[in-house]
């Protein structure tokens, strides 16, 4: 295990020595001390690393990130695990705006609350969270998944394209173009392996979540529905 | 009864016949006028101002012997591996999507041969145009379609945009027609729907957090890459010092001339204001936190000629951007395809349906019949040789004002021949020392 102490060694230090580890490493876990909210921890990372974070996050940790696991021991500031190609991200508090937005792939799960525009944009990333989610979370989402143990916030999913969204309590509101849809055995299935995955088949099983999906009714523009926008 | 003369048919200025035709589109249709292009009325423009040249107080340089140099740095404030241009004269960001592959390529080629960079835009990075781009700037956009790690760090510099010439405030639109197969996918999209881009970006608002999304980028690439904030020509002043505040190495100013590939048509004519007025209050803004030369200024907005080019630069540019002419150079809108240009019911030089994906001249498209007639090798051969020119131009100009670098040309060098001109460009009204708004009498 690698012990990294943020405040004494500094953010362009560590960031410049996990991005030297390529392919096989050896140094495989890591621990970073004394992060204190600090910015930009552990963004960028591209390697089958271990590295957990003692503490909270400011903006972006884990952002862009491909290949790592990542967990903060503590909450995330904004845009935790942004554009993630792959790997997991794993934040044991709450975590605040923009959550995964535009994640392209990987796992991010949240197991105390996120807020407002979780999943923004998202482009394939799953993302689970175990307790609520604030408003407009999924806005212009493309493809991946939010799965949500707790309740939604109002315009869940507006503007939504193919990400599928599953929330197990309510809903305040939904967005524009966002309906609810069927559950098939297909759903069932992903959201077991998800529930597994994200740490909480313990806490909810498949059949207790509703699906949300794009009416694909803005798909193409039409005068008619110029309201909705 | 007498043959009296009868009041001939007289046109309203308000009510023309364009205005008209446009509300009986409107009534007809229910949906706003999209297309491409930039603003099409009059506006104040560097054709207002003319340089002075040398007299008997200024000493030109000989044209066939003194060395007139027209490279530029940019990016030197924090990136570990700021960018050197040749020349001063840069392509813009235009989207893949928007541009077919070999478009991207030609002006891979073009630019390269010339010396200077282009941009990638909404839609990704293309091998295409990081195969024949030697630099390479990488749009950081609210859509972020295609946006990956890999391709921000095999990028020579990072551009986030804020905000078009066009469109400042609004986002993108790529109309179902033209997302093919290709495009689709890189944008992680179901094909033939109308894709929007959002005008935000999803994970930050404002200055202060894009202070801290530009340190993300930085410690993803390690500090090596110039980072360009990309603003339309709203509030000059403060959205460049803003930008500096916010920590760019370099500020792109582009004015409401700015090409597009689709936008409203009401958007592109009454939202922004012209290059004109926008490139002094940049430069002030620069100047005031002692940042001009420092943090380096590239503005376009109906940028054409080497008069243009020296014109944004004796007013404090450090470079310029192209987008249309960089078209209209590889073959865009070009007579030759007149038949297929009245067959779409327009004509040639007036063709802006770009969103369509039905471009005559194979560059606005997608479809691969249409985009066969494009050759990317001459198109390429065609911008480098349109570049060299206006490089030239600029260099005339320089000389004939006595400067050995296009850098030195400056205000003075410059009068206007408006009264709108000189106030927006705050050099003076020809034959007079008067730049309204600064200084008084004649
Ligand atoms: C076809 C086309 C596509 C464009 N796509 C983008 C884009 O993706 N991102 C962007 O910031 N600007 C885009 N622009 C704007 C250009 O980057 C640039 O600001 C503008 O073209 C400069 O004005 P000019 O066309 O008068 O030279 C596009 C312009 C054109 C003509």
């Amino acid at each position: 295990m690698q012990t990294f102490d943020l405040e004494t060694e500094g953010l362009r230090a560590l960031n410049s020595q996990l991005h030297a580890l390529k392919g096989q490493t050896n140094l495989t876990a890591w621990e970073i001390v004394n992060p204190k909210g600090a910015h930009a921890i552990a963004v960028g990372l591209d390697a089958p690393i271990d590295v957990t974070v003692r503490g909270s996050t400011g903006y972006y940790c884990a952002g862009m990130n491909k290949q790592a696991t990542v967990r903060v021991a503590g909450s995330a500031g904004p845009g935790v695990a942004e554009n993630m190609m792959s790997g997991t991200v794993i934040v044991d508090g709450d975590a605040s705006q923009y959550a995964g937005a535009t994640g392209r792939g990987g796992l991010l799960v949240i197991k105390g609350n996120a807020s407002s525009r979780c999943g923004i944009s998202m482009k394939g990333i799953s993302i689970v969270v175990h307790g609520n989610i604030g408003h407009m979370s999924a806005f212009m989402a493309q493809s991946g998944n939010l799965v949500v143990l707790g309740n939604a916030g109002e315009a869940l999913g507006d503007s939504l394209y193919e990400a599928r969204i599953f929330v197990r309590g309510s809903v305040k509101s939904l967005g524009a173009d966002c309906i609810e849809k069927e559950m098939r055995p297909e759903h069932y299935e992903l959201l077991e392996d998800l529930l597994k995955r994200g740490e909480a088949d313990a806490k909810a099983k498949p059949e207790e979540f509703r699906r949300y999906g794009s009416a694909r009714k803005l798909y193409n523009f039409n005068i008619d529905n110029a309201s909705s926008y | 009864m007498t043959d009296l003369p009868r009041t001939p048919p007289r046109y309203s200025a308000t009510f023309t016949p364009a205005v008209n035709a446009e509300i009986r589109r409107a009534a007809a249709s229910g949906i706003y006028d999209i297309r491409g292009g930039g603003t099409k009325r009059h506006l104040p423009h560097f054709d207002d101002l003319l340089f002075l040249g040398a007299s008997m107080s200024r000493y030109p340089l000989e044209g066939y012997r003194e060395k007139c140099a027209t490279d530029v740095w940019l990016g030197t404030r924090h990136a570990k591996k700021p960018i050197h241009l040749d020349i001063p004269v840069t392509i813009a960001g235009m989207s893949f999507g928007a541009l077919s592959g070999p478009a991207k390529e030609a002006l891979g080629r073009g630019a390269t041969e010339a010396g200077t960079s282009t941009t990638t835009g909404d839609g990704g990075m293309t091998e295409e145009e990081r195969g024949h781009s030697k630099t390479l700037v990488y749009q950081y956009l609210p859509s972020r379609y295609g946006m990956n790690p890999d391709d921000l760090r095999r990028a020579d510099a990072i551009e986030v945009v804020v905000g078009q010439g066009a469109k400042p405030g609004g986002g993108g639109m790529l109309l179902g027609q033209k997302i093919w197969d290709r495009v689709a996918e890189m944008r992680n999209l179901p094909k033939g729907i109308d894709q929007r881009s959002a005008c935000r970006h999803p994970d930050w608002t404002g200055p202060d957090d894009l202070e801290i999304k530009i340190l993300e980028l930085r410690e993803i690439t390690d500090w090596e890459k110039p980072i360009y904030v990309k603003v339309g020509g709203a509030r000059p002043y403060y959205d460049t010092a803003l930008s500096v505040k916010a920590g760019a190495d370099v500020v792109v100013l582009d004015g409401m001339q700015g090409g597009t590939a689709a936008t409203q048509d009401v958007f592109i004519e009454h939202v922004g204001m012209p290059i004109l007025a926008c490139i002094p209050q940049a430069v002030k803004a620069l100047q005031d936190l002692g940042m001009h030369r420092k943090v380096q200024l590239i503005v376009s907005g109906g940028i054409r000629s080497g008069a243009d080019v020296a014109k944004a630069m004796a007013l404090g540019a450090d470079a310029v951007a192209i987008g249309t002419a960089a078209l209209i150079a590889l073959g865009d809108n070009d007579p030759r395809w007149e038949e297929d240009y009245q067959k779409l019911g327009t004509t040639a030089d007036a063709y802006d349906d770009w969103h369509e994906g039905r471009d005559p001249a194979g560059i606005t498209t997608q479809d691969p019949e249409l985009s066969a007639r494009f050759d990317p090798i001459l198109g390429g051969r065609r911008l480098k040789n349109y570049l060299k020119v206006m490089t030239l131009e600029a260099q005339t100009i320089a000389r004939a004002c006595g400067k050995n670098h296009l850098h030195n040309l400056e205000p003075e060098d410059l009068v206007a021949l408006t009264i709108e001109a000189a106030a927006m460009a705050g050099v003076p009204l020809a034959g007079t020392n008067w730049i309204p708004g600064r200084t008084g009498g004649f």
